[in-house]
Order: structure tokens, then sequence, then C-alpha cells
């Protein structure tokens, strides 16, 4: 009986042969990582689709300053410059989206070099990276994207630098500790024991199993680089001649009193941000796991 | 006989899977008395640690649930018992010790706090008392230093001093039944033989019943005086242990007993095979309506996998549930 | 099978972790978890290593399979130094030697299918063109009894002994002379433990294979090993063929060890009867200057406190460290 019931479930298992399928269907059967990707989607259109249609230039004052949404014909109002909140945050969104992926993506890929090197071969590799890290660490972050702006000059590329680099620590963090649980385990001993090389080991065997937490930090990034970049733009070190969500924040914020839409509305539109991308990214991370994907 | 002290009569438990319903413990009936040792053997997942736990009332509720059946400890009943009833007798009237005593041992607290923790939560004792108490505790369980040892955290000491810890700790407020999931797995042969004299003498002294979980045969046949065998939620035989063990009846005991390689102090030089038991304990969620030990026995007839064997007395102080015992018997 | 046909020698291991100074300061102890370990393995044969948990017996496995650092002494696989080996050629040797560990959920990459895992060595080591390799471990999987088409499962949707299966044939996949067993079965249900057992042994003389064989039940290493040496605290205290071990042990703590088993055929008055050990090992941090098993051993005398006894070959083949080896310790 129990036989024939453990077959039965293998073939179906082994129909579903294809991982790319497997994790289509997983991901797509968890609801909230839907609505994530749709909320991410919407906002992607709105960001970039938008603008075709709505042809406003986001510098030009076209209206009295602070306007309220939906008066005189703008959806969301106008700024203390009068200028179309609703193509600011079009345009800004473009280089808000952009500086927080890419800074996401910057500080990842130093914070996860560092990370798994420290922890995969401890010992001094580790004590030196980590010295390392702690040095970023303890760096006024903000004072020291300053310099780097102030050193290089205020463009998308340094900024998007800049936060990358301050911003690595946490990442390296994280993948040094589950580097550090996971190399213990045995099927890494097994892998190398099948002569595995080091880099191998590294990225083909622990950090695969060290995603998740990975994944949930990324999630985290992209958002507190969008924040960053309000922070830098907030005291005049982004580039001038963009425009972004941050950028809108900051020059409204001494009017929050007066016109605290100008200020809510972008806000808003990095929460929404950050709230579909980690949807999306605890979806993936569950798809990416056999052991979730298979029940 | 008097009444038992633990009676446990059809006991039913449920659990709620993605698979459907399981039923875990399958009108389990069992019973202890006063100064006895019942050891439960089986494969894991065939619901030992769920007898103990439906007895501590302990079922994680959901998913799992007790269906039906009764669980009598001297005349009470506990099942339905309101949660707070059920505080007062869980610790005090019934104790439990876990497999693994690293993650039942509170790490933040010395193992004297937690000892005496449970006195005072039981007994109403003065923090000085319960600390007293602790410390004789600890003597009881023949921690060398108890005084001194009783301030340790339990990553201080090793995993034989946990266990005598968490005996210690199931002991404090004197329970009349001590239940012992497994208590030795993780520890080493000779520390296990310690836990084992430490067991019996305690319950020498006290006349404790204890209810005493395993896989290893050996430990059973050592120290119980009556052994229940498990298979997929029901106790397939019953009965006194030197006979249970030497005339087993059912055929999975049978095969427990024989694939299990024994130590032998005279063994031959040619290394045989062992017996074999093929295949894997079923999902509990898909059982057919028969023998759930039809698909991995040998001795199996036509009517095995259409009817269910009930527990009959075999032998004297002996139940078995199997068709092919019944027919032999019949002869 | 001729005597001198020796597959694996190991001369004067040993393993000692910490003691180093970080470059900030802070020295920590020596731990000598293995210390002066010394045997030989005859081809096509199975050597068993029996101890207490913390004994040395994974430190071995793993400094004879390269994969913790050895601190001194020599590990020879027929005529290839393995100790020495470095970079590319250990890497290029290990097809030779492979190991199964004990716990068959933490030793197979949760993230790999089956058959990928099974692979794996072949595609690390280029063996054979893919449509062989693809071959080869359908091959695997019907001689551990899995079958072929499981290959696409990942290792959590199989059973305990099914995934223990898939370890050795990962290790059987490079056709390795010595396959290194690090308590294979311990994890395991003992109906499953017989089942992979008598697999094990089917194996070895399908394929001429030669075991390092761990484990702590003294039950399952008199069954599978044709050797067996004891361990305590990082050395071997007694060597002898299965017959003549478990008939005469020589060494106090291997009696110990024998008498502290339960059998199935014991009974309460049997274990009562048993001599004790008591307490636990000491740490392999401090250790005593003389027998390491001195503060435990019921017969040590003066002299095993001031000089450590040598492992010596007595006139039955027995190798024993023990001064008082040859008296009677009945008594
Ligand atoms: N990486 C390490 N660093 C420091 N000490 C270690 C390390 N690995 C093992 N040890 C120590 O070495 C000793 C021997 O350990 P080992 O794992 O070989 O024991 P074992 O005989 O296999 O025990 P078990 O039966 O519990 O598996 C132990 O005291 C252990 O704490
Ligand atoms: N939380 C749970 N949800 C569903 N099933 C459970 C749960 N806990 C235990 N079970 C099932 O109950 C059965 C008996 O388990 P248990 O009593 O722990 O077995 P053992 O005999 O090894 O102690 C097993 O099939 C197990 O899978
Ligand atoms: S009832 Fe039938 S199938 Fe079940 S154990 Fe007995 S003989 Fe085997
Ligand atoms: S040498 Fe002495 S202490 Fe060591 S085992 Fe022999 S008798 Fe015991
Ligand atoms: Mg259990
Ligand atoms: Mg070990």
């Amino acid at each position: 009986m129990s036989d024939i019931n453990t077959q039965t479930k293998d073939i179906i298992d082994i129909q579903a042969t294809s991982s790319l399928r497997e994790m289509t269907t997983m991901f797509f059967r968890n609801y909230a990582a839907v609505a994530g990707l749709i909320l991410l989607i919407t906002i992607l259109l709105f960001v970039f689709v938008g603008p075709l249609v709505h042809t406003t230039d986001p510098f030009e004052m076209v209206w009295a300053p602070f306007t309220m949404p939906m008066q005189e014909g703008f959806i969301l109002g106008t700024d203390y410059l009068g200028r179309d909140i609703l193509s600011a945050m079009m345009a800004g969104g473009q280089v808000s989206l952009a500086i927080g992926l890419a800074a996401a993506l910057v500080s990842i890929i130093i914070g996860v070099s560092v990370g798994a090197f420290a922890g995969y071969y401890g010992g001094l590799v580790e004590e030196l990276l980590m010295r390392f890290t702690e040095f970023f660490q303890v760096l006024p972050t903000l004072l020291f994207s300053m310099v780097i702006v102030a050193l290089f000059g205020a463009s998308l590329l340094t900024v998007t630098l800049a936060i990358g680099v301050v911003s690595w620590t946490a990442v390296a963090r994280v993948t040094r500790s589950e580097f550090l649980r996971i190399r213990e385990m045995e099927y890494v001993a097994a892998a190398r024991s099948g002569s595995a090389r080091d880099l191998y080991l590294i990225f083909k065997v622990i950090l695969p199993n060290a995603l998740p937490p990975i994944v949930v930090q990324a999630n985290l990034m992209v958002g507190s680089a969008i924040l960053f970049e309000a922070a830098l733009s907030f005291l005049g070190l982004s580039d001038p001649n963009v425009m972004s969500w941050g950028q809108v924040i900051g020059s409204n914020r001494p009017y929050i009193l007066d016109a605290g839409f100008a200020v809510a509305i972008p806000g808003f539109a990095i929460f929404l941000t950050v709230l579909a991308i980690s949807l999306v990214g605890d979806g993936l991370n569950d798809a990416l796991n056999p052991k979730l994907r298979q029940r | 006989m008097s009444d038992p002290l633990l009676a446990v009569s059809d006991l039913v438990v449920d659990f709620k899977t993605r698979a459907g319903n399981a039923r875990v413990l399958d009108h389990i009936s069992l019973s202890v008395n006063e100064g006895e040792i019942l050891g439960i053997v089986g494969e894991s997942g065939c619901g030992k640690s769920m007898t103990a736990l439906s007895i501590m009332g302990l079922i994680p509720d959901p998913p799992g649930k007790i269906t039906s059946g009764s669980i009598k400890l001297s005349g009470q009943e506990l099942v339905g018992m309101g949660v707070d009833d059920l505080c007062k007798i869980r610790g005090k009237d019934i104790g439990m010790i876990f497999q693994e005593p690293m993650t039942s041992l509170n790490p933040v607290f010395t193992v004297g706090e937690q000892i005496a923790e449970s006195v005072r939560l039981h007994e109403g004792a003065s923090a000085k008392a319960a600390h007293a108490r602790a410390v004789d505790m600890l003597e009881a369980v023949e921690i060398p230093e108890a005084a001194t040892r009783a301030h340790a955290y339990p990553y201080q000491l090793s995993g034989g001093m946990r266990q005598r810890v968490m005996i210690a700790m199931a002991l404090a407020c004197r329970p009349r039944v001590l239940i012992a999931d497994e208590p030795t797995t993780a520890l080493d042969t000779t520390v296990q033989a310690q836990i084992f004299d430490l067991l019996q003498n305690l319950q020498d002294e006290m006349g404790t019943a204890i209810i005493m979980i395993t896989h290893d045969m050996g430990a059973i046949a050592e120290l119980a005086d009556n052994v229940a065998v498990m298979y997929a939620g029901s106790i397939v035989e019953m009965g006194k242990v030197d006979n249970v063990l030497s005339h087993p009846d059912h055929t999975y005991t049978k095969g427990l007993i024989a694939c299990v390689p024994h130590l032998s102090t005279s063994p031959g030089p040619v290394r045989e095979r062992l017996m074999e038991i093929e295949g894997v304990v079923p999902a509990l969620t898909d059982l057919g309506k028969g023998c759930a030990f039809a698909p991995r026995c040998n001795a199996v007839l036509p009517r095995c996998s259409s009817d269910k064997p009930e527990l009959i007395a075999t032998q004297e102080n002996h139940l078995a549930a199997c068709w092919a015992a019944e027919a032999e018997m019949a002869e | 099978m001729s005597d001198r046909d020796i597959a694996l020698t190991v001369k004067n291991l040993k393993v000692h972790f910490g003691g180093k100074k970080s470059i900030f300061g802070r020295k920590s102890n020596t731990v000598h978890a293995v210390d002066g370990v010394c045997f030989e393995v005859p081809a096509g044969t199975t050597f068993g290593i029996v101890g207490e948990s913390g004994s040395g017996k994974s430190t071995t496995a793993l400094a004879i399979m390269r994969l913790v650092h050895i601190t001194h002494g020599e590990v020879t696989l027929r005529d290839t130094v393995l100790s020495a080996l470095e970079g590319e050629t250990l890497r290029d040797a290990r097809s030779r030697f492979q190991i199964v560990f004990q716990d068959p959920y933490s030793s197979l990459n949760p993230r790999m299918r089956a058959g990928a895992l099974v692979r794996e060595p072949l595609d690390l080591m280029n063996i054979g063109t893919p449509q062989e390799r693809e071959a080869k471990v359908a091959e695997l999987f019907r001689q551990v009894g899995l079958r072929p088409e499981q290959r696409v499962l990942f290792p959590h949707q199989f059973s305990g002994g099914q995934r223990q299966r898939l370890g050795l044939a990962r290790a059987l996949s490079t056709r390795p002379e010595l396959v290194v067993c690090d308590e294979p079965v311990s994890a395991l249900d003992v109906a499953i433990q017989a089942q992979i057992l008598n697999l094990m042994g089917d194996l070895q003389k399908k394929l001429g294979l030669t075991y390092l064989f761990i484990s702590h039940d003294l039950g399952v290493v008199q069954h599978i090993c044709d050797t067996v040496a004891v361990m305590y605290l990082g050395q071997i205290v007694e060597v002898a063929d299965r017959v003549s071990l478990f008939t005469n042990p020589r060494h106090p703590y291997t009696k110990a060890l024998l008498g502290a088993v339960p059998s199935v055929y014991g009974n309460k008055r049997d274990r009562r009867n048993r001599v004790r050990l008591q307490g636990d090992p000491p740490s392999p941090i401090n250790l005593p200057k003389g027998c390491r098993f001195a503060s435990r051993c019921p017969v040590a005398e003066q002299q095993c406190k001031e000089a450590p006894p040598m492992l010596e070959t007595h006139s039955d083949g027995h190798k024993v460290a023990c001064f008082l080896s040859d008296r009677d310790l009945s008594q």
C-alpha cells in the first residue's frame, strides 16, 4: 500500500521535472509575490511609459505653487516652485529606481564577495576582511559619501557608487555568518571530498544555500539606497540636473506643514516600491528553495 | 489488582495535514501501575512521542486533536481538562524527560534556578527552600559537587550531566508518573548505562511509575517490566517484557528483534546477513483498512489487507494484533 | 586475499585543533582530537573504529579523507602517501577514496537533485563523457536499490534510508578503493539500518571495497567489521580481529564498553550485576600525563598515573595499551 503510494508520488514529481517551470509555478502560487510583481510592473509602467503620455516638463513652472492634488487639472498637485508633481514623480522614479537597483547591486557584489571569502577561508583572510568591513561600518556613511561625491563630482554614477560603497557592510556580515554556518555542513565536506575547488564550493555549493537572508538584505538595500539618494540630494549633493523622488522630498521638506502632500507622495512611492520589491524577493526566495517548491 | 495509576484507553489523536487527516494514534490503550516501568518501542514516526505528549496534554492544537478516548491519572480524567488544571498536574504529578537535553533546558538560566523554578511553581515553596530542593535533586541524580554545579549554565555541562539535570527537574516535585522520551538516544553507551541505573534507583526509592520510550530493544529488555510495540499509530503487541522478547507473536516485533545486530560475547567468524524488514513505515494519511504492516510483512495472509487485526490475548499477559498469530493460536 | 595486501596504512596520526595565536592576541587551547593513531587495513576488509563521543573517530576519518589539517603522521593508500598530497594531485587522487557521512539530512546539498548529487564527483573530476556519466548514475542508483527515475528528485523527497543509499551511490561513483563510513547507520531506524548494513556488505563483496567503518554501536561494529579498534580520547587503546576482541577483550575500557550495551537477551538482574564506569571522559584539552583512562578505570594503579601505556602486541595478536592488560580484571 505505502509502496504504491510513494511510487505514485514520485511519478507525479518526476513529471514536473523542469526547474524553471517548477519555480514559475511556485512563484505564481504565492499570492503575495504575484501582488508584489503586479505592483512592481505598475510602478515601472508609470515611471517609464508614463512620461510618453503625460509630457509636462518636470522642471517647468506651470502653475501656482502648492496646488492641491486633483485641482486645476494637476492630479498630484504642484510643488513649491509650481512644478507638476506628477511629472516629477515619473522622471524622478526613473532615477530613483535606477540608483536604488544599481547601488543595491554594487553593495551586494562587494558585500557578498567580502563576506563569502571571509566566511569561507576564515583565519587570517577573515580577520583582515572583517577589519576592513568594520572600518567601513564605523565611517559616518553620509559624510563618507559626501566626500566621494565632492571628490568625483555629483553625477548619477558617482552617487550610485558612493551609496553602494558605504552600504555593503550589512550584506557582508550576513553573508559571512551564513558562510560560517554552512561551510561546516557535511554536504560541503562531501563536495570537497568529491574534489571540488574552492571557487566551486563558494559559488556553487555554499552561496545557493546562503541566498535567502542575502536576498532579504538585498531587498532592504534597494529601499535604503533610494532613501540615501534622497538624503544626498536633500543636502544638495546629488546631480542637480536630474529629478529624483528623493529630490522631490528634499526640496519640499521645508514646506511640509503647508503642503504635506508634496512630501507624502514621493514618500509613499518609495514605500510602495520597497514593498513590491520585497514581496517579489520573498517569492523568489521561496521559489528558489526546492524544499518549499515541492510541497 | 487495584486501579492502575495511569490508564489510557481507546485514545485517538488526529492531525490535520495537507495530505489529509493523519490518525497519529489509533485507539491506544495502555496502563502503568505504581513502581512499574512500561517500555514503548517502534520505528520513528509510529506515535511513541505522540503518546507521551497526549498524556502530558501537550499535543499541538491545531493541527493535532484528541478525537476520543480517555487518560486517567488515579481515576481523574485528563482529557478535556482545563489548561490551568492540566498545568498543575503536568510537572507535579506527571514529569517528562525529552530526547535532546540541550534544547529543552533554558540556556540563560543556571540549572539550579531552573529546577527551583519548577518547585516554586508547583509547590509554592520559598526561594530558599526551592534552591535547597534543587541541590538535593542534583545530588539525587548523582551529579558530583551538586551545590557548585547548581550554579552552572547548561552549556557548561556534558550531555550526560544535562540529561541528569533534566531528570532532576522532572523529578523535583516527586511526580507519580515519569515519561522519558528516548532519554539516552543522544548519549554515549557508558553514560546511557549510568542514566538507566539512575532511573532504576529513583524508581525503586520513590516508587515512580515510568513510561520509557526508546527504539532500543536491549534497553527495554534490561529496564522495563512491560512493553508495548507500536506501529503506524497502533499498539501491535503488548505484554511482559521477557515474554514479548523471547516469544514475540507479531511479525513486526519478530522483525524488530531480528534485524538488530546483537552484540555477542562469542561471535562466529562469518558475518551473516541481517534479517531485514523491507520497505518503510507508511504515511499515516493513507493507511488502508487492513493491517498497516501488511506491505512489509513476510507472513501476510489473505485477510490481512482487508481486515484490521485487533489486539487479542495470545499468551498469558500478552496481547498481539496479528492474523498470523491468531491463526497459529487456533492450531 | 593475502594478509600482505594492505590498502590503508595510518602511521602516528595526530590532529590538533586550536593552539594557534590569532594575529590579534588570544591564544586558544589545543584540542588533542587525534593523538598518535596507527593502524593498517588489509584490502577488501572492513576496519571498525568504536569509541564514545569526542574520542576522535570522525576526526580520524576526516584526516584520512584530507578534510582536516593533519598535524603529524602519515596516511598511505596503497603506494600513495595521501598525507603528502597537495593541490591538484590531491584533487586527482580523491577519486580513490570517498566518504559516507552520518547524517543523511545534512550530508546532501538540499539545492541539488539526486542525480546531480551522485554525478557531481564525476563532473568535478571529469570522468567519462556526459552520456557515460548519466549511464553510470543510472547504474549506481540501481546498485544501491533506488530507481533511476528518482534522479530528478531533491534530497528532502527521500526517506532517511534512501538518502543514505544516495550517499553511498555518490561515494561509489568514482569507483574508490577505500570508502570511509562515519557512522553511516547511526541516524537510521533499526529496520532501515539492517537494510543499509546488508547493502554495504553486498557492495563490498561485489566491488572488493575496503571500508573504514566508524560507529559507536558495538553491535553494528561486531556485525560488519573484520578488525576493530577501540578509541579513547584520541588514541587507540585496543585493536584486534573481530572474534578475539569480543570474546576476549583485554583493555578495561573495552570491557566496560561491552558491558554497558544492553542486550535483548538480558534482563533487569543482568543489568544490576554489571560493572559501571563512573563519570564522563576528561576533556581533550588538559590531558593527564599517565594513562588517559586512569580517571575512570576501575583497576587503575599508581603506575598508570605516571606514564602512558604503549600499544603493545600480545601473543594472540591483540594490541592493547594498558599496563595491566594481562591480568584478569573481573574481580
Ligand atoms: N574543528 C574543530 N575545532 C576544535 N575542536 C574540534 C574540531 N573538530 C573536532 N574537535 C574536537 O576533537 C575531538 C574529537 O572529535 P570527533 O568529532 O573526532 O569525535 P567523534 O569520536 O567522532 O565523536 P562522535 O561520536 O560524537 O561523532 C572532540 O573533543 C571535538 O570537540
Ligand atoms: N505537527 C505535526 N503535524 C502533522 N503530523 C505530525 C506532527 N507531529 C507529529 N506528526 C506525526 O505523528 C506521527 C507520530 O509521531 P511521533 O509520535 O513523534 O513518532 P515517534 O514514534 O518517532 O515518537 C508521525 O507520523 C508524525 O509525522
Ligand atoms: S496481520 Fe497479517 S500483515 Fe499484519 S503482521 Fe500479522 S500477518 Fe502480517
Ligand atoms: S593502564 Fe592503568 S589506568 Fe590505564 S587502562 Fe590500564 S589499568 Fe586502567
Ligand atoms: Mg519521538
Ligand atoms: Mg563523529
